[in-house]
C-alpha cells in the first residue's frame, strides 16, 4: 500500500510545484499583501509614524491664541498648518484634514477672564472628520493641555495678564450673585496673583512656562523581551498565512471534484485501493503544502522584515502542522460541499474570507466588540492567529502553544469525520 | 473469463442497469452497444467496481469482486470515457503515477512504461506535457495508462470519443494485438461501425436493459430483411399502391420517403427483379435504384423502435 500512497502524494506535491496559479497564490500573494498590511500596521517599530493632518485657524491673534498654535505645532503626533474658517471647513469635509482647530475673536481675553472669575467661557471650534474620532480625541487632549499652559502662562506672566488681574480685581465687587463668604477669599486670590506679578518672580519661579501636567509618562511596548521592538509584519504575515493557506485547501477540494469530473477518480477508483489510501494520501499531501506555504512565509518575513520566532520554536511549528493538519481536513470537507469545482468555490471562498476576518487575521482582534471577541473561540482561525502571535512576537513558551494546537487538532479531527461521512465514494455510471 | 449476472443498479427512481448478464472468455472481444443513457456506461462501472450493485454478481475469473481493495481488481484494467490523465504532467508521469497504484515502481514500472508507451506509438513523445499533445494521442496514452499492470480484462468506455479516423484505426490496431494476446475485451461504443469491426459479440442494450445478445451474423438473423432497396421515382406517388406491393412474395415492407420508395426485402436476387418488373407494369418510371445492407442501426430499429443514432 506504501507504493500508491507515495506515488499520490508525490503527484499532488509535484501538480502544486507546476501549476503557477497555486504558486502565485501562496507564496506571491501572501508575501505582497503582508508586506502592505505590516508596513500599515507599523512596520519593525522605528519606522517614522504618521502624523495627524490639523488645521489651526487663528481668528484672535492674542498673545494667548498665537502661543496656542505655536504649542500644538510643536506636538510630534500633529502636523499643524495655518488655514481660515472656510478653507478649514472644506478641508475636513473632503478628508484632507482629519481635525481642523478655530480659535474665535478675543479669545485671549475672554480665556483670561474665565481663568480666575466666573464669566462665560470662550468656545474653541473643533471640526472633525467623524471617520477618524480616535484622532479627534488625540487632538482634543492635546489642545486641552496647550491651552491650560498658554492661558495660564500669560495670566501669571505676561502683560494682558497682569492688566486683566488688575481687571478682574475691580469687577469682583459687581459680579452678581457671588456670595460675600466667597468674594473675600478671591479678592485675596487676586491680589497676590497681582502682588507676585508686580515683584517680577513669575519669570524667575519657572511659571513662564505656565501651568504644566505635575507628571510625564513612560511609555514601553511590552513584547518578547526588553529592547525588542513590536514588529508589524508579524501580525500581517499570520494573518495573510492563515488566508492563502485555507485557499490552498479550498484548492485540494477542488482538486478533488475536478478529478471526479475528469473521470481520473475512475481511475483512482478502479485500481486496488483502500479509500483511506485515496483520502489520506491528499490529506497528507495537502498537508505537506500547507505547512510548507507556512513556513516559506514566515522565511520571508524573517529575512526581509525581522519577524522571528521570539518564543518557542518547537511551539511555532507545532502550531503550523496543527494548522496545516486542520487545513488538509478543511480541503476534504470542501470536496463533500458540491457538486460541481464551480459551485464549490464560490461558496468556500466566502465561508474562508468569513473565518479569517473573524479570526483577526485582516484587523486586530481587539478592536471586535466584546461579545464577538467571546464568540471568535468558536472560529478554528482565531486559534491559528493567536498561536502564531504566540510564538512569534509575544515570545510566549511552548505552554502557550498547547491550546491553539489541540483546538486546531481538533478542528482537524472534527473537519476529516465530517469529509469522510459526507464523501461520494461511488462515480456516477 | 468475466462472468457477470443479473446486474441491476438504480438511483433513485432511475433503473440504470436492469438484470444485466454477460460472459466473456480470453481473446473475446464483447461490444456494448446502445445509445447514450442505456446503461452502458453503468455496466462498466460495476464491473470495475467503481459502484456496488443493488444486486447480481460480478466474477472474475472465477472470483467475485469484493470491497475497494479487493486484489482481483489487478485483474481490470479500466479506460474511462474521460481522458482521465493530468494534462500538467509528463505522459511519463501519469504512467508512473498510474502503475504505482498498482504497486509497480522501480525498474518493473519503467519496463512497463516503456512497452505500453511503444505499443500505442507514443514512446518518442514520453517526455512532453499530456497538454501538448493533440485529441488522438491523448486517447491512446489513455488506453496505455489502463495496460501498465497487463490485466486480463480490460473494460473501453468509448475509447475513440472526439478523435480522428488516424488516431481511431491506431487504436483499433492496439486493439487487434491485446485481443491477439488472449486479452479479453469489454468494449462499449455507440458508434455500430466500431462494433462491427472489432466484437466478436455484441450486447444491444436499451433502457439498462439488454435487448440483444448475439454475435454480428446472428443478430442480422434477428432482422425480417436483409436488404433496402431505394427506387427513386419519375412521378413521385402517383397511383403507387404500396398495400399491393407488400403482398408481392419477399417483399416485407414499402414505405415512401420524399419520393424515394423503400422497400424491404429478404432476398436480393428474387425481391429486386420482382419489385422492378412490378414497377414497370404500373407504369411507374424510375430513374436511379441503390441497395443497401442491413445493419446494427436496422438491428436496434428493429428491436426498440427507435433510432440508434437519435435516442
Amino acid at each position: 500500500m506504501m507504493i500508491p500512497f507515495r506515488a499520490l502524494v508525490r503527484k499532488d506535491i509535484l501538480l502544486f510545484f507546476v501549476d503557477r496559479r497555486a504558486l502565485l497564490m501562496s507564496f506571491a500573494i501572501p508575501i505582497a499583501i503582508g508586506s502592505f498590511f505590516g508596513y500599515v500596521l507599523g512596520g519593525q517599530g522605528d519606522a517614522a509614524q504618521s502624523k495627524i493632518p490639523v488645521l489651526a485657524v487663528d481668528q484672535d491673534g492674542s498673545a494667548i491664541s498665537r502661543d496656542i498654535v505655536t504649542r500644538l505645532s510643536g506636538e510630534k503626533a500633529l502636523d499643524v498648518k495655518p488655514s481660515n474658517p472656510a478653507d478649514a471647513r472644506a478641508a475636513v469635509r473632503k478628508g484632507a484634514a482629519t481635525v481642523a482647530v478655530i480659535v474665535p475673536p478675543n479669545f485671549g481675553q475672554d480665556a483670561g477672564r474665565a481663568f480666575f472669575g466666573p464669566q462665560q467661557k470662550p468656545e474653541i471650534a473643533v471640526l472633525f472628520d467623524p471617520s477618524h474620532t480616535a484622532e479627534r480625541a488625540m487632538v482634543t487632549g492635546m489642545l486641552a493641555g496647550d491651552v491650560m499652559q498658554s492661558v495660564s502662562k500669560e495670566m501669571f506672566t505676561g502683560q494682558t495678564g497682569r492688566a486683566m488681574v488688575k481687571d478682574s480685581l475691580a469687577q469682583v465687587e459687581q459680579i452678581p450673585g457671588l456670595p460675600d463668604a466667597d468674594k473675600k477669599p478671591l479678592e485675596d486670590l487676586l491680589r497676590s496673583v497681582d502682588r507676585w506679578n508686580q515683584s517680577g518672580q513669575g519669570d524667575s519661579a519657572g511659571l513662564s512656562r505656565g501651568l504644566t501636567m505635575p507628571f510625564t509618562t513612560r511609555e514601553e511596548a511590552v513584547t518578547a523581551r526588553q529592547n525588542t521592538k513590536y514588529n508589524g509584519y508579524a501580525h500581517a504575515f499570520a494573518g495573510m498565512v492563515v488566508q492563502f493557506v485555507l485557499f490552498l485547501g479550498i484548492d485540494v477540494g477542488i482538486g478533488l471534484l475536478q478529478q471526479r469530473q475528469r473521470g481520473l477518480w475512475k481511475r483512482f477508483r478502479a485500481a486496488p485501493l483502500s479509500r483511506g489510501v485515496l483520502l489520506g494520501s491528499r490529506a497528507v499531501s495537502a498537508a505537506i503544502l500547507a505547512f510548507l506555504v507556512v513556513q516559506v512565509n514566515f522565511l520571508f518575513a524573517r529575512l526581509v522584515f525581522g519577524v522571528k520566532v521570539e518564543g518557542s520554536m518547537l511551539g511555532f511549528l507545532g502550531v503550523s502542522a496543527a494548522f496545516a493538519l486542520m487545513t488538509a481536513a478543511f480541503g476534504m470537507l470542501v470536496a463533500t460541499v458540491g457538486k460541481t469545482p464551480e459551485a464549490t468555490r464560490g461558496l468556500s471562498i466566502f465561508a474562508v474570507l468569513i473565518v479569517v476576518m473573524l479570526g483577526g487575521a485582516w484587523i486586530p482582534m481587539f478592536l471586535f466588540p466584546q461579545w464577538l471577541q467571546k464568540l471568535t473561540v468558536v472560529v478554528p482561525t482565531r486559534w491559528a492567529m493567536d498561536g502564531f502571535e504566540a510564538m512569534t512576537w509575544r515570545g510566549l513558551g511552548l505552554q502557550a502553544a498547547a491550546a491553539p494546537i489541540a483546538v486546531l487538532l481538533l478542528f482537524a479531527a472534527g473537519f476529516g469525520v465530517l469529509a469522510v461521512a459526507r464523501f461520494r465514494w461511488e462515480v456516477e455510471g | 473469463m468475466l462472468q457477470v449476472d443479473d446486474l441491476k443498479k438504480s438511483y433513485g427512481n432511475l433503473v440504470a442497469v436492469n438484470g444485466v448478464s454477460l460472459r466473456a472468455g480470453a481473446g473475446e472481444t464483447i461490444g456494448l452497444l446502445g445509445p447514450n443513457g442505456a446503461g452502458k456506461t453503468t455496466t462498466v462501472a460495476l464491473i470495475a467496481g467503481l459502484v456496488r450493485p443493488d444486486s447480481g454478481s460480478v466474477e472474475i475469473e472465477g472470483r467475485r469482486l469484493q470491497g475497494d481493495s479487493d486484489s482481483i481488481k489487478r485483474r481490470i484494467g479500466l479506460v474511462p470515457q474521460d481522458l482521465a490523465l493530468f494534462d500538467e504532467l509528463t505522459a511519463e508521469a501519469n504512467l508512473q503515477l498510474f502503475a504505482a497504484l498498482y504497486d509497480l515502481d522501480g525498474a518493473a514500472a519503467k519496463r512497463a512504461i516503456g512497452e505500453t508507451l511503444e505499443l500505442v506509438g507514443l514512446a518518442d513523445r514520453a517526455h512532453d506535457r499530456v497538454k501538448d499533445y493533440s485529441g488522438g494521442m491523448k486517447r491512446r496514452l489513455n488506453l496505455a495508462a489502463a495496460l501498465l499492470h497487463d490485466p486480463q480484462i480490460l473494460l473501453l468506455d468509448e475509447p475513440t470519443v472526439g478523435v480522428d479516423p488516424q488516431s481511431r484505426n491506431a487504436i483499433f490496431d492496439n486493439l487487434e494485438i491485446l485481443k491477439g494476446s488472449g486479452k479479453t475485451l469489454l468494449y462499449t461504443t455507440h458508434y455500430m461501425e466500431e462494433a462491427e469491426r472489432l466484437c466478436d459479440r455484441i450486447i444491444i442494450m436499451d433502457h439498462g436493459k439488454v435487448v440483444a445478445n448475439d454475435t454480428l451474423q446472428g443478430l442480422y438473423r434477428m432482422l425480417p430483411v436483409t436488404n433496402l432497396l431505394s427506387v427513386e421515382l419519375d412521378n413521385g406517388q402517383d397511383g403507387l399502391r404500396l398495400d399491393e406491393l407488400q403482398t408481392l412474395p419477399g417483399i416485407h415492407s414499402a414505405r415512401l420517403e420524399a419520393g424515394t420508395l423503400r422497400v424491404g426485402v429478404q432476398d436480393m436476387a428474387t425481391g429486386t427483379p420482382r419489385l422492378l418488373q412490378w414497377l414497370v407494369e404500373r407504369g411507374h418510371l424510375y430513374h436511379h435504384v441503390a441497395s443497401e445492407r442491413a445493419n446494427l442501426e436496422t438491428v436496434f430499429l428493429t428491436l426498440t423502435g427507435r433510432s440508434l443514432r437519435d435516442s
